[in-house]
């Protein structure tokens, strides 16, 4: 940031003079650079790239901007959302949690075991569920009066356990967070097919479909010329997985932002051993951070399964958690620790889901979307270490 | 002699604020100069600036004459530069020799020619007439050996000038005797260096000049032999220091607040017992490895203990830190960069990690910012921390005397009973250590118990009330109120194993 000035030193010499005032142009350059620098260190940083990337490619991909794409993305940025608000919590206390993927798929095959309508002898007579909960009248909560409200308690629970199997391992067993989910991701996401032999569970009642699916407030763009407007012209707006993701997102980023417990968490991120001997209770802390991103997952299986209208296993496999952790550190929060932000994160998932709606609408392979996708996290992963720098020369 | 290096009119100001301001100094070839002023007088900088780190916002540096402007850290090295600083950069897994070639090994065969680095660094060793085995591992010596290899190091660079950053901080009487018979050797062999330190007594007896820098300025410099400490002092803090020490406002009270009967820990702590009364300063001396800042461990229950009680107002305590906390105990670690502080973070969120439960306000535990906001700015006032906007400020922005002071600042937002400081001065300067006794001072008058670990006798002579010897994990003598005979606490120090 100093080359200005180091020219105008430079200056100086050949001049012989003993001091100089940066010239005219550096004074401009060094303003711009500040405002770049600004801009960089912004909360809605990713929000404006998000906007200058959309409005850059709506004249190539004039699809981008049709009412029935937006509320694609939109559909599309609910239930990862959910997720990457409990990757957030996770990578601000310096960890990183893998399992997640497999929490999805596992919680999804919990639930829909559970609140199945019917089942099919012929598709699932060689899972270990089969005949144990899922029988020919569907799971055990088919029909009951509370069933649905059991059945969502049941897949968030599984994924509190299952945090707190990772989180006691970390926090009171001391082993690395990579290592101890890596080997949840693999472990689970096996259990769970197993469970299914790979099937998927289906069909699901639609009271729980609604929850993924289900509109409030649906507009239709242009006049009324029948009476009836054909379906697939009515675009949803406000959702279900909308509200319940925006909700989701809100109760973290006031946990993470006003609460005793928020503070504890980047005190943990910050330096470890001196929240401890403050007296921070850092191990509790630990467990309960890797128990709400499990609890995110298995939330994010609610909405994945019922927009799938199915309980599938490998819901969270391949590319999930490129896009869940992708999206947490493009919004900006640091793989080091003690920094993050729910807010960043919803704007990363923003770009992340804006960056496969495009390359979708571009025609792409998913193998070409996955490289081009793999690229951007490394430059979010650059641009990570640039604001760093930034802040450091601003701070000392 | 000529100037080595020559600084005109130099400054360097951070957002407008000058860190350096307007410096014109020589440094005289084949000379030791002392860079001597308060924690962020602007030592670091106008170094950090010969060194290639940061650029200059104006005026100009020139080298043996010539215009001299590093583009980065590599051309000063290039040039000549070398630093020694309190942290070193050595590879710990890797021998002495080893670690002198780490940027260009000379090779045999593709291979490393173990032989011939081998050979060179027994050279230089013998050119600091050291006794190091140049394939013993650095892991394998002592702080004071590990720097001795940097400085061997910066020989093998050709380095011309030398730049030392409190080099003694970590360093037990003898291996700094023996880095001072390095430097003199240094010098002898016509090196340039600049020797920065708090320790005004090793600046008069090694330099053979001085510089005082305040608030980024030039205050004084000339000869050595000019100057004695009473002058470094004033010109350093711009004042007279009336005493070293403050005066003790009140005196101890009758009524033992923290009671330490019979804690013992196999290899590190050997029975000790030792009471602190209420309004006292309880002085705690002892050389490295004495078991002194184990025992405040032990105390605070970081490390745990095999046998004995340690009681806080008569209550025997729980055993972890956190419920320590709650009880009334405070801890200022002698590490603050590790254990006191979260640097990236800012000095508010700092002072409030201890006692940021009490702001939580039901029914969901949401902070009250505007009460932490306020109570810590009083805080930050109290200890008189000298900051900027205490809400975004990072603690590593602060100089190591403001650092130490938001570490004390911490507990003092949960007005503790007892408090164990831990070398509370370390690497700090002169006005902050007046600072830090006065601190010290009115914990102990408002009824707290303050217990004062040091390995400065001379501290512990002007601020205790009772000070205690501790040699290989034992308590092995009581000195009863000052005046203290300076002697016999050393004579205790110094014990033989018996």
């Amino acid at each position: 940031m100093n080359e200005a000035s180091t020219t105008a030193v430079g200056t100086a010499h050949r001049d012989g003079a003993t001091t100089v005032a940066p010239s005219r142009a550096g004074l401009v350059g060094e303003r711009l650079r500040r405002r770049a620098a600004d801009l960089l260190l912004s909360d809605y940083f990713i929000l404006y790239v998000s906007l200058a990337y959309f409005i850059i490619l709506i004249p190539f991909l004039p699809t981008l901007s049709n009412p029935a794409n937006l509320a694609n993305i939109l559909s599309n940025m609910w239930p990862l959302l959910v997720v990457a608000v409990g990757q957030t919590f996770v990578l601000t206390i310096g960890g990183i949690d893998l399992s997640q993927g497999s929490v999805v798929g596992l919680a999804s095959v919990v639930g829909a075991a559970l609140l199945a309508t019917a089942g099919s002898e012929a598709v699932m007579a060689n899972a270990p569920l089969w005949g144990l909960v899922l029988s020919e009248q569907g799971g055990p909560l088919a029909g009951l009066p509370r069933g649905l409200a059991i059945g969502i308690l049941a897949m968030l629970l599984t994924g509190l356990l299952i945090g707190a199997l990772n989180g006691v391992s970390v926090a009171y067993l001391d082993m690395p967070p990579f290592m101890v989910t890596l080997v949840g991701l693999i472990v689970i996401g096996a259990f769970a097919i197993w469970l299914t032999q790979s099937e998927n569970i289906r069909p699901l009642p639609d009271s729980y479909v609604q929850l993924g699916k289900g509109q409030i407030v649906s507009v239709y763009l242009g006049e009324q010329a029948e009476p009836r407007i054909p379906r697939r012209e009515i675009h949803a707006f406000i959702t279900y997985p909308m509200l319940i993701a925006v909700g989701v997102a809100l109760a973290a980023h006031l946990l993470l932002s006003r609460s005793v417990f928020g503070r504890y968490v980047y005190a943990v991120g910050s330096n470890r051993r001196a929240a401890e001997i403050s007296g921070v209770p850092v191990k509790r802390v630990i467990v309960a951070v890797f128990m709400i991103s499990a609890l995110c997952a298995a939330a994010g299986a609610i909405l994945y399964s019922a927009r799938l209208e199915a309980g599938r296993p490998t819901l969270g496999e391949g590319a999930f958690l490129l896009d869940v952790i992708g999206a947490v550190v493009i919004g900006g929060t640091s793989l080091f620790g003690g920094k993050g932000k729910i807010i960043w994160t919803c704007f990363g998932v923003l770009f992340f889901v804006l960056l496969s709606n495009t390359l979708n609408l571009m025609n792409l392979s998913s193998f070409h979307i996955d490289m081009v996708k793999g690229g951007v996290i490394l430059a979010a992963a650059m641009l990570d270490v640039w604001r760093t720098r930034l802040l450091r020369e601003r701070t000392t | 002699m000529s100037a080595l290096v020559r600084f005109e009119r130099l400054t360097k100001a951070f957002f407008g604020v000058p860190a350096v301001d307007d410096v014109t100094l020589d440094v005289e070839e084949g000379s030791v100069l002392g860079l001597i002023g308060e924690n962020g007088a602007g030592k670091s900088t106008l170094v950090n600036m010969v060194g290639g780190v940061v650029a200059p916002s104006s005026g100009r540096m020139l080298w043996r004459d010539a215009p001299y402007a590093p583009r980065d850290a590599a051309a000063a090295t290039e040039r000549g530069i070398a630093f020694i600083h309190q942290e070193l950069n050595l590879f710990l897994n890797l021998t002495v020799a080893e670690n002198l070639f780490i940027d260009g090994f000379p090779k045999r065969f593709g291979l490393i020619d173990r032989h011939a680095i081998e050979a060179r660094a027994a050279e230089l060793m013998a050119t600091l007439d050291l006794d190091l085995a140049p394939n013993a591992l650095i892991e394998d010596l002592s702080p004071g050996e590990r720097q001795l290899v940097e400085i061997a190091k910066a020989l093998h660079r050709e380095a011309e000038l030398i730049v030392f950053d409190e080099p003694t901080t970590s360093l037990t009487p003898r291996e700094t005797g023996r880095l001072f018979d390095v430097i003199e050797r240094l010098r002898a062999q016509g090196k340039t260096i600049i020797y920065i330190s708090h320790v005004l007594g090793d600046v008069a007896r090694l330099c053979d000049s001085v510089a005082v820098l305040r608030d980024g300025k030039l205050i004084e410099s000339g000869p050595t032999t000019t100057f004695d400490i009473s002058r470094m002092i004033r010109a350093m803090i711009g004042r007279e220091l009336s005493g070293l020490y403050p005066e003790r406002s009140a005196g101890p009270t009758d009524a033992t607040v923290l009671d330490v009967e019979g804690v013992s820990q196999p290899g590190v702590l050997e029975d000790v017992s030792l009471a602190v009364r209420r309004g006292e300063i309880l002085g705690l001396f002892g050389l490295m490895g004495s078991g002194r800042s184990e025992l405040a461990r032990v105390l605070f229950g970081i490390d745990p203990a095999e046998r004995g009680t340690i009681s806080l107002d008569g209550r025997p305590l729980p055993t972890r830190p956190r419920e320590r906390i709650r009880a009334g105990l405070a801890f200022v670690t002698e590490n603050r960069r590790e254990e006191g502080l979260m640097m990236e973070a800012s000095i508010e969120d700092n002072l409030a990690l201890v006692s940021i439960g009490r702001f939580g306000r039901a029914p969901l535990a949401f902070v009250d910012s505007e009460a932490l906001t306020s109570e810590s700015r009083d805080v930050a006032e109290r200890v008189r921390l000298k900051a900027g906007d205490i809400h975004v400020q990072p603690a590593k922005a602060l100089s190591g005397g403001n650092q130490q002071k938001v570490v004390i600042g911490k507990w003092l937002m949960r007005s503790p009973r007892a408090f164990i400081l831990d070398e509370p001065t370390r690497g700090v300067d002169v006005g902050a250590k007046y600072e830090i006794y006065v601190l010290a001072d009115q914990l102990a008058a408002e009824g707290g118990a303050v217990l004062f670990i040091s390995s400065e006798i001379e501290e512990l002579m002007g601020v205790c009330d009772r000070i205690l010897v501790m040699s290989r994990g034992e308590i092995v003598g009581t000195f009863e109120a000052p005046p203290f005979d300076r002697p016999s606490i050393l004579a205790a120090a110094f014990r033989e194993a018996a």
